[in-house]
């Protein structure tokens, strides 16, 4: 009997961090970057000890693959439906990036494990960054200027999206555009170069 | 670049998410494509020449019908594909009913045909052309809905290309119904199915690359 609610408990991953993250996420996609920011956090911290589970000796491969399902998050936050548990939402994008680095790797001994539940997502954290292999600035900066320039200037300098415009000769909607293609086309660099 | 960086990079000046963003997408590209399907209906085959009169026999509305169920769940799967970790659950077997319902009909009036009249009414007089001008008439949806669908985050790919292809051709036979003479239910049962699972089958192979994210 205990033993099956801590199964369970291990399923569904632990209710108060999901009710947490979930409560940051939602007020994020309202608009509110400090409670955005404060859910990329914790999400970060689970998503990295998650990986390490799964990735036990590859820490720098662990940072690559965090920092892709974190731009990935980013990019896919309007199919976020709010009636749906965040883990499951959290965990189909991590486990899709997870098997994309298994595909690129050939590392077939991974895919046999049961991928079905949650994979315990929100269950344990871990905030010791390990250094990456890959450095997104460094991609960051070879895209285009029509994506560069508005990333660097809004995102980056904390510019207000008129002044980025005037800045660099653009209309606002085409810094705007520019941000959000610029992080999906940031993602797909990420992809082909792994 | 640190994930910390990253992390700070994503969440400044994040704006708010528009939340009917993916249904506005969706139905921005369903009506393209029935409106391309449409189009390319009228301008290579042409609206069939009674077709006042077939809209007064009740088979030419069961076959609409037909083709729009099956469109309005096909739809319905493909938004579920389109996002992480949404079951598609209940929304296969609504899929599956009129198609199962079209071949209960199939049976039924075969059942009741005169002998020696099975093939023909399976067959019909244009069982060959009609799944390839299915085909034709569902690219324009089936380009829009892969539009619609790359937007999104489709985990499962391969399957999601297979919704957009079978939402696509259920989308060209609705067009396809206003121009198509046949009226017997064994025969759109077979063919228009068989119309619809040729850009499935696309769909299917295009999947993993084109949507892919």
């Amino acid at each position: 009997m205990i033993a099956s609610i801590a199964e369970r408990q291990d399923a569904i991953g632990t209710p108060a961090a999901e009710a947490e993250l979930r409560a940051c996420f939602i007020a994020g996609l309202a608009g509110d970057a400090a409670r955005y920011r404060q859910f990329l956090d914790g999400l970060s911290g689970h998503l990295r000890a998650y990986l390490r589970r799964r990735l036990p000796h590859a820490r720098a491969d662990v940072e690559d693959i965090l920092q892709e399902t974190l731009l990935a998050v980013h990019n896919a936050r309007h199919t976020y439906r709010t009636e749906q548990p965040l883990t499951a939402w959290v965990h189909a994008i991590a486990r899709y990036k997870l098997m994309d680095f298994f595909r690129a790797h050939s590392r077939r001994e991974a895919l046999n494990e049961p991928f079905d539940d949650d994979g315990g997502l929100f269950i344990a954290s871990d905030v010791e960054p390990a250094d990456a292999r890959r450095d997104v600035g460094v991609l960051l900066e070879a895209l285009p200027d029509r994506h560069r320039l508005p990333i660097v200037l809004v995102k980056l300098q904390g510019l207000s999206v008129s002044e980025a415009a005037r800045r660099c000769g653009m209309s606002e909607s085409a810094v705007k555009v520019g941000v959000h293609r610029g992080l999906k086309a940031l993602a797909a660099r990420i992809r082909s170069r792994s | 670049m640190k994930t910390d960086d990253l992390v700070t990079l994503l969440a400044s000046r994040a704006p708010a998410v528009d939340r009917r963003g993916p249904a506005r997408r969706f139905a921005l590209a369903w009506v393209a494509g029935l409106g391309g399907a449409l189009l390319l209906m009228i301008l290579l085959l042409g609206v069939r020449p009674d077709i006042a009169e077939a809209a007064r026999v009740p088979t030419f509305w069961f076959r609409l019908v037909y083709a729009s169920a099956i469109a309005a769940a096909a739809l319905w799967v493909t938004s579920r594909l389109a996002r992480p970790g949404v079951r598609v659950g209940g929304a296969w077997a609504v899929l599956a009913t009129p198609v199962a319902l079209g071949w209960v009909a199939m049976a039924w009036v075969l059942a009741h045909a005169a002998p020696g009249t099975h093939l023909p009414l399976i067959l019909g007089h244009t069982w060959r052309v009609c799944p390839i001008l299915i085909a034709v008439l569902a690219m324009p949806a089936f380009v829009a809905m892969l539009w619609a669908v790359r937007g999104m985050a489709p985990v499962r790919p391969r399957l999601a290309g297979a919704a957009v292809g079978l939402l696509a051709g259920a989308t060209g036979t609705v067009a396809y119904c206003l121009h198509c003479p046949e009226m017997a239910p064994p025969f759109w049962s077979t063919w228009y199915l068989l119309g619809m699972l040729i850009p499935a089958a696309l769909g299917t192979l295009a999947g993993p690359r084109a949507l892919r994210w």
